[in-house]
């Protein structure tokens, strides 16, 4: 099946899950990455079960600090 | 108000722009926006809103300019290391422009002072480092009700987001809650390139203006990332998270609160 992950359209194999995805596409800090499909955020804890469609689309997004380090207490 | 011949001349390119006028300018004038943060982000940023004519910019930040800073932070001199970063912040900016109210507050935002700060201001700019105080500023934003730019910067990658109140996702809905410390690099850790605070933070101070001069299209709902590196700039859809603990359908957070922070993080 075709997926766009993160913009780039590629083949993937049939019932690939999210988990296995973030694997695949070796996803930086996996445990902490937001994913949507299709413009829905997808639950941290259904990563596992999540089963992924022809022509989804998939977007990680990532945690980023930047600026200054001193604002807090 | 009227404009003096000085300031007719000042604002020139911008009276011209039919987005902006006269009357946009006079906007600017009038508006008041808070950096949170005069670092890497805040710098340019605060350049850029002080040279707008932006008429009351305020800049929280407790910490002092120290040599590593001037790689990226470039409101700041050589000779103002050891100085106030609000203080010689607040200098460059009257230097820039002499329109330009600058209200500085030397002190760590917390949730004790954030909704006081933010009270009087139009619009917000997070330029912070830490993930505590960013959750801290979505969470009293969207209880304030006021619009705030989100931005993070790192290596050679940065993003931003703006929140608008009823107009799209706040942070909280796209990261719930913050990652435990150390889990996530900092720029402290893995390095940042300095002009990636010139291009993000700009970019934030871009979202301040069209916010002000009721312009274009914020990036309410849409999250821009760049990457430098490939050349790449990219514009992700964000959904409203309807269960998001701040601004979803049944809120659990009903004021503003820390996380803690991490002690090598405290400067």
């Amino acid at each position: 099946m075709k997926l766009t992950v993160a913009g780039n359209v590629k083949e993937y194999e049939d019932g690939l899950t999210v988990a296995k995805l973030i694997e695949l596409e070796k996803v930086e800090t996996p445990e902490y990455v937001t994913v949507s499909i299709n413009d829905e955020f997808v639950p941290g804890d259904t990563f596992e079960e999540t089963v992924l469609n022809h022509c989804d689309s998939v977007e990680f997004l990532y945690f980023m600090g930047g600026g200054a380090y001193d604002i807090h207490q | 108000m009227t404009f003096t011949n000085e300031q007719l001349e000042r604002y020139s390119r911008h009276i011209i722009l039919s987005e902006i006028g006269v009357k946009g300018q006079k906007k600017l004038l009038g508006a008041k926006v808070l950096i949170i943060g005069a670092g890497g982000l805040g710098a340019p940023a605060a350049l850029y809103l002080a040279a707008a004519g932006v008429g009351t910019v305020g800049i929280a930040d407790a910490d002092e300019v120290d040599l590593s800073n001037l790689q990226r932070q470039v409101i700041h001199t050589t000779a103002d290391v050891g100085r106030a970063k609000v203080e010689s912040a607040a200098e460059t900016m009257k230097e820039i422009n002499p329109d330009v109210t600058v209200n500085t507050y030397r002190t760590f935002v917390d949730s004790s002072n954030i909704m006081g700060l933010i009270s009087g201001y139009d619009f917000i700019l997070d330029g912070t480092d830490n993930f505590p105080a960013k959750f801290l500023i979505n969470d009293a934003c969207v209880l304030a009700g006021k619009p705030f730019s989100h931005a993070g910067i790192i290596r050679f990658k940065g993003q931003l987001m703006t929140y608008v109140p009823g107009e799209g996702p706040c942070y909280r809905c796209v990261f719930e809650e913050p990652p435990p410390p150390d889990a996530v690099p900092t720029c402290r850790q893995a390095g940042v390139i300095g002009a990636m605070g010139g291009v993000i933070g700009s970019l934030q101070a871009m979202e301040a203006i069209k916010y002000i001069i009721g312009k274009g299209e914020l990036l309410t709902g849409r999250l821009l990332t760049y990457d430098a590196l490939k050349m790449e700039f990219r514009k992700i859809t964000l959904p409203k998270r309807n269960s998001c603990a701040v601004c979803g359908i049944n809120p659990t957070i009903l004021m503003p609160f820390d996380y803690e922070q991490k002690e090598c993080d405290l400067k």
